[in-house]
C-alpha cells in the first residue's frame, strides 16, 4: 500500500496515529514546496544576479504592496488550513470517554507504576488488550513527568496534584516503548518502559496469571475503614456526612449553590481539599488528609467509592 | 585613518577601558565577555554531542549530564544569545548608524555591562561550585523542592543580568528617539534599527516578568511558601506559564536583531535597496507584539485547557506570518540586483536557508496534533536550534565580518572568512538536521542513555558537531590575526551608504568630525551599482 513507503508511518496502529503521521506527511509537503520554491529562487537570482554578469536589470519592481499582500495572504490562508487541521485531530486524540477499562498509572522518580483493577500491579511496564480503548488515570508522586508512547503519536504530561486522563489504543500486538517526556530529575532517561499489547484472549490469561493479591477495590475498602473515613461516612456514627455509596459519577450539589459530577478528580480534591468543595446541606467538619495518604493510597480509595457506584 | 587618533588609540590605559563611557569601547567589552561565555557554552555541547554518540552512559554520569545541559542552555540564551547583537554590534553601530555621539546614556551603558558581568560571574560560580540540573526552564516543583543543585544561585545571576537586559532596552529605545542626525525621519532609519527597536521594547516589556517569575521560585525554595508545588498549595502550571510568557518574547529578542543584520548584508552586497522597506519595518514590531501572545505553545501537553491550547495555536500561526513576510522580502531584494558573494553575504544566504527551515518547523510544533508526539523531544531541540544557532549566530557571524573593517580598522582574509562561512553551514545541517529526523522517531530530549535504534542518527549528529566546532573556532584565529596584523581597512570598504560608513575607520573617540544629516532614504545605489550615501 503506498502508506508503506512513506517514511515513519506506521499504518493501523492506533485510530489517531495514522491521522497524526497524515500530517505530518501534509507538513512535509508543504514544506519542501516551500523550501523548494526558496531554493530554486536563491539560486536562480544568485547565478543570473551575480555582480558582473550582464543581463537585464531594468523595469524592477517599484510598487511592492501587492507582492506583500499577495504573500502575506497565502501564507495566512496556508496556516489557517494547517491550523484547522491540526486542531481537529488534537481533539480527537485528547478525547476520553468515562466508562472505559481503566488503568492507573503512578508516575514517581524515576518509574512508571501501573494497577489494573484487579490489583494486578507493574512496574515499567503496561500490559493492555489490543483494539480496545483503556482509559488510564495518571497521577505524580513527585515532579512532573510526561507519559509518551511514540508508536501512538501520543503523550500528556503528569502533573503532581492531580489526575490526568488519557485514553489509548492500540490496534496491533507488539512491544512499545514507553517514555518520560518531561525532564525530571537524575535518572529522567531511566524513567523508561515497555508497553505490551496483546490479543484479548491472551490479555485474560495474563490477568489471571498475575495472581492479583486483593482486588484495588477491597484494598482500598481496607483504607477506608483504617484512615477512619467509615466513622463518618459509614451512616453509623455522630457525625453526619454524605454517604458515598452510588455517589461515582453523579452530579453532586455544593453548599455554594454550583453542582459538580463526582468523577476521580472530585474524590481525590474531597479527600485531600475537603473545605474547597463541600457538598450542600453538609457542615465543612472533614479533615483534609493531605500529606497522609500516597497517591497509591489515594488510587485505591478512589477506585473504593468508584465500587460503591456499581463501577468495575 | 583620516584623524590620527581614533577610539582605540585615544588612551592605552586599563583605566580608560573598564571606566569607559565609549559606547564603541563598551561593545568591545561586551564582545570580549560573551566570546568566553560562547566557547564555556560550547564546550559543555561538546561534551553532550561526545557523550550522545554512544547509546549507554560513559563520559559522565547522569548527574554531570544533566548539569552539562543546563549550564549550556543557560549559558548560551542568557549570557550570549541575548545580549549578541544588541550588546556588540548594536552598542557599537547604533549610534553611528543614526550620526550620534553616543547613546542617550552613556554611563547606564557602562553600568550595565557591569552588571551583566556580576550576573554572569554568579551564575558562572553556581556553575564551578557544584552545577545546576533544573534544565535551562527551570520547571516547578523540580527546581524548587526536588533539585539538590545550585538553583538560586544560578538563578539570582539570570535574574541580574536581567537589569542589565531592561537597561541595554531602554537605551536603545530613548536612543531611536531622541538622538537621530537632523534630517533622519523613521522610514530613513536603515532595518537594522526598527528591528533592535522592536528588541528594545520586548527586553523592557519582558525581562520584569522573569524576574518576578524568579523571585517567586527562590520564596518557595527557600521559606517553603507554597506557589508552585501542590503539596503545599500552589499551581507547577502556573510557574511555566509566567516562564514562556517571558520566554516567548525572548525567542524575538534572541531572533530580531539577527533579521535585522541581514537586512543591511542582503542590501549591500546586492547593492539594491530592501524590497518591501515599511513591510519589513513593521513586521519587526507586529512580531515582538504578536509574539507575547503565543506563550502557551510550550503547554500543549501540559494540562492546560484545550481550548487555550486552541487560541494559542492558532496565534502562534499567526506570528509566523510576518517572519514569512520577511523571508519573501529578502528573496525579493535579490531581484536584478548585482549580487556579490562577500563573506557577510555567504552568512546571511545561509541565514535565510536555515531560518526557513527553522520557521517552517516551528509550524509543525504549533500544529496541535503534531506537537502531541513532537514536543519534548528532539525535533524541538533542532527546531530551536535552526532559529537561534542557524539564524540568529549565524546573523552575528555575518554582522561580525560585515562591520569588522569598521570596528577594528582591518581587512581579514576574505579566503578564511568564506571557507569558514561555507564549513558553518554544512556542519550545522550535519549536527541539526539528524535531529529532526530522532525527533520524528521519538526520541526524548534531555536524555542521557537512549535505547539503541537511536544511535545511528545521533553519531552523525555528533559527527557534525565536530565540524561546526571547528569552523566556529576557525573566526578566532583569522579575526584574531586580522585586528593586529591586517591590512588598514578604508572607511568604505563595502561601499555601503549609511551613515556609519562615512566616518573613518574605525571612528573617532566622537564619532563623527561634523554633524551628518541625513537627505535620502536608506540602501540608496545608483545606477552603476554605486552607493549614495544617506548624508550626501
Ligand atoms: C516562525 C515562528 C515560530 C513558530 C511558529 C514557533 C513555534 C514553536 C513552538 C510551537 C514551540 C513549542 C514546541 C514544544 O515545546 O513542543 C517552539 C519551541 C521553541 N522555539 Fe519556536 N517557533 C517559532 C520561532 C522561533 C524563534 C524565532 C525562536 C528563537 C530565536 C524559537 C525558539 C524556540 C525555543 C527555544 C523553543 C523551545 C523551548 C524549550 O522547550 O526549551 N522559535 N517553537
Ligand atoms: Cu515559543
Amino acid at each position: 500500500m503506498w502508506r508503506q513507503w512513506i517514511p515513519f508511518w506506521h499504518p493501523g496502529l492506533s485510530p489517531h496515529s495514522g491521522d497524526v503521521d497524515l500530517l505530518f506527511t501534509g507538513l512535509l509537503i508543504a514544506s519542501a514546496l516551500v523550501v523548494g520554491l526558496l531554493f530554486f529562487l536563491l539560486t536562480l537570482f544568485c547565478a543570473r544576479y551575480r555582480a558582473g554578469n550582464q543581463t537585464d536589470r531594468n523595469h524592477r519592481v517599484k510598487k511592492s504592496w501587492h507582492w506583500e499582500v499577495s504573500w502575506t495572504a497565502a501564507s495566512f490562508v496556508c496556516f489557517l488550513g494547517l491550523f484547522a487541521w491540526g486542531a481537529s485531530v488534537f481533539f480527537q486524540i485528547y478525547r476520553t470517554q468515562i466508562d472505559e477499562h481503566d488503568v492507573f498509572v503512578v508516575a514517581k522518580q524515576w518509574m512508571w507504576k501501573t494497577q489494573h483493577p484487579g490489583g494486578q500491579a507493574e512496574i515499567d511496564a503496561l500490559h493492555i488488550p489490543v483494539k480496545r480503548p483503556i482509559r488510564l488515570v495518571m497521577a505524580s508522586q513527585d515532579v512532573i513527568h510526561s507519559f509518551y508512547i511514540p508508536a501512538l503519536r501520543l503523550k500528556h504530561d503528569v502533573v503532581p496534584g492531580r489526575y490526568q486522563d488519557l485514553e489509548i489504543e492500540i490496534d496491533k500486538p507488539g512491544h512499545y516503548h514507553l517514555f518520560c517526556a518531561e525532564y525530571c530529575g537524575t535518572d529522567h532517561s531511566g524513567m523508561i518502559g515497555e508497553v505490551v499489547a496483546m490479543e484479548p484472549a491472551d490479555f485474560s490469561n495474563w490477568l489471571t496469571q498475575q495472581a492479583p493479591s486483593s482486588p484495588l477495590a477491597s484494598e482500598g475498602g481496607q483504607l477506608f475503614r483504617e484512615l477512619g473515613c467509615s466513622g463518618c461516612h459509614g451512616g453509623g456514627g455522630t457525625v453526619r456526612a454524605p454517604p458515598l455509596e452510588g455517589v461515582y459519577g453523579k452530579p453532586v450539589p455544593l453548599s455554594d449553590g454550583t453542582t459538580v459530577i463526582a468523577d476521580d478528580r472530585y474524590i481525590r480534591d474531597s479527600i485531600l481539599m475537603p473545605r474547597s468543595q463541600v457538598v450542600a446541606s453538609y457542615q465543612p467538619v472533614m479533615p483534609s488528609f493531605e500529606g497522609k495518604v500516597s497517591e497509591d493510597q489515594l488510587l485505591r480509595l478512589v477506585i473504593y467509592i468508584k465500587s460503591l457506584a456499581g463501577h468495575p | 585613518m583620516m584623524s590620527d587618533t581614533n577610539y582605540l588609540t585615544t588612551d592605552f590605559t586599563l583605566r580608560s577601558w573598564f571606566l569607559t563611557t565609549d559606547h564603541k569601547r563598551i561593545a568591545i567589552l561586551y564582545f570580549a565577555s560573551l566570546i568566553v561565555f560562547f566557547f564555556i557554552g560550547g564546550a559543555a555541547a561538546t561534551l553532550i554531542r561526545i557523550e550522545l554518540a554512544t547509546p549507554q552512559a560513559d563520559l559522565v554520569s547522569s548527574d554531570v549530564y544533566n548539569r552539562l545541559f543546563t549550564m549550556h542552555g543557560i549559558i548560551m540564551v542568557w549570557f550570549f544569545l541575548i545580549p549578541s547583537i544588541p550588546n556588540t554590534l548594536g552598542n557599537f553601530i547604533v549610534p553611528l548608524m543614526i550620526g550620534a555621539r553616543d547613546l542617550a546614556f552613556p554611563r547606564l551603558n557602562l553600568m550595565s555591562w557591569y552588571i551583566f558581568m556580576l550576573g554572569g560571574c554568579t551564575t558562572l560560580f553556581a556553575i564551578f561550585a557544584g552545577g545546576v540540573d533544573t534544565g535551562w526552564t527551570f520547571y516547578t516543583p523540580f527546581s524548587t523542592l526536588y533539585s539538590n543543585s545550585y538553583v538560586i544561585v544560578a538563578a539570582a545571576g539570570v535574574f541580574i543580568a536581567g537589569f542589565s537586559s531592561i537597561l541595554t532596552g531602554l537605551n536603545f529605545i530613548v536612543t531611536i528617539h531622541r538622538l537621530r542626525a537632523p534630517g533622519l525621519t523613521w522610514y530613513r532609519l536603515p532595518l537594522f534599527l526598527w528591528s533592535l527597536y522592536a528588541t528594545s521594547v520586548i527586553l523592557v516589556l519582558a525581562t520584569p516578568v522573569l524576574a518576578i517569575t524568579l523571585l517567586l521560585m527562590a520564596t518557595e525554595r527557600f521559606f517553603g511558601v507554597g506557589i508552585f508545588d501542590p503539596r503545599i498549595g500552589g499551581d507547577p502550571l502556573l510557574f511555566q506559564h509566567l516562564f514562556w510568557f517571558y520566554s516567548h518574547p525572548a525567542v524575538y529578542i534572541m531572533i530580531l536583531p539577527g533579521m535585522g543584520v541581514i537586512n543591511e548584508l542582503i542590501s549591500c552586497f546586492s547593492r539594491k535597496q530592501v524590497f518591501g522597506y515599511k513591510f519589513v519595518a513593521w513586521c519587526s514590531l507586529a512580531i515582538a507584539a504578536v509574539g507575547f501572545l503565543v506563550w502557551g505553545h510550550h503547554m500543549f501537553v501540559s494540562g492546560q485547557s484545550l481550548v487555550a491550547s486552541l487560541v494559542f495555536s492558532f496565534m502562534s500561526f499567526i506570528v509566523a506570518v510576518p517572519s514569512a513576510i520577511k523571508v519573501f522580502n529578502w528573496t525579493a531584494t535579490l531581484h536584478k540586483g548585482s549580487i556579490h558573494f562577500d563573506a557577510p553575504m555567504l552568512y546571511a544566504l545561509g541565514f535565510i536557508g536555515l531560518f526557513t527551515v527553522g520557521g517552517l518547523t516551528g509550524l509543525f510544533l504549533a500544529c496541535l496534533a503534531y506537537d502531541v508526539h513532537a514536543t519534548d523531544t528532539y525535533f524541538v531541540v533542532a527546531h530551536f536550534h535552526y532559529i537561534m544557532v542557524g539564524g540568529m549566530v549565524t546573523a552575528y557571524f555575518g554582522g561580525l565580518h560585515y562591520w569588522w573593517p569598521k570596528i577594528t580598522g582591518r581587512l581579514y582574509s576574505e579566503y578564511w572568512a568564506r571557507t569558514a562561512a561555507v564549513l558553518i553551514f554544512f556542519g550545522f545541517n550535519l549536527t541539526f538536521f539528524p535531529q529532526f529526523i530522532l525527533g520524528a522517531e521519538g526520541m526524548p530530549r534531555r536524555y542521557h542513555v537512549y535505547p539503541p535504534e537511536f544511535q545511528v542518527w545521533n553519531v552523525l549528529s555528533s559527527g557534525g558537531a565536530t565540524i561546526l566546532a571547528v569552523a566556529y573556532l576557525m573566526p578566532l584565529f583569522y579575526l584574531g590575526y586580522s585586528a593586529f596584523f591586517g591590512k588598514r581597512a578604508p572607511a568604505n570598504p563595502w561601499d555601503a551608504p549609511g551613515l556609519e560608513w562615512q566616518t573613518s575607520s574605525p571612528p573617532p573617540e566622537h564619532n563623527f568630525t561634523t554633524q551628518p544629516v541625513v537627505t535620502r532614504d536608506p540602501y540608496q545605489y545608483n545606477e552603476a551599482f554605486q552607493a549614495e550615501p544617506q548624508n550626501a
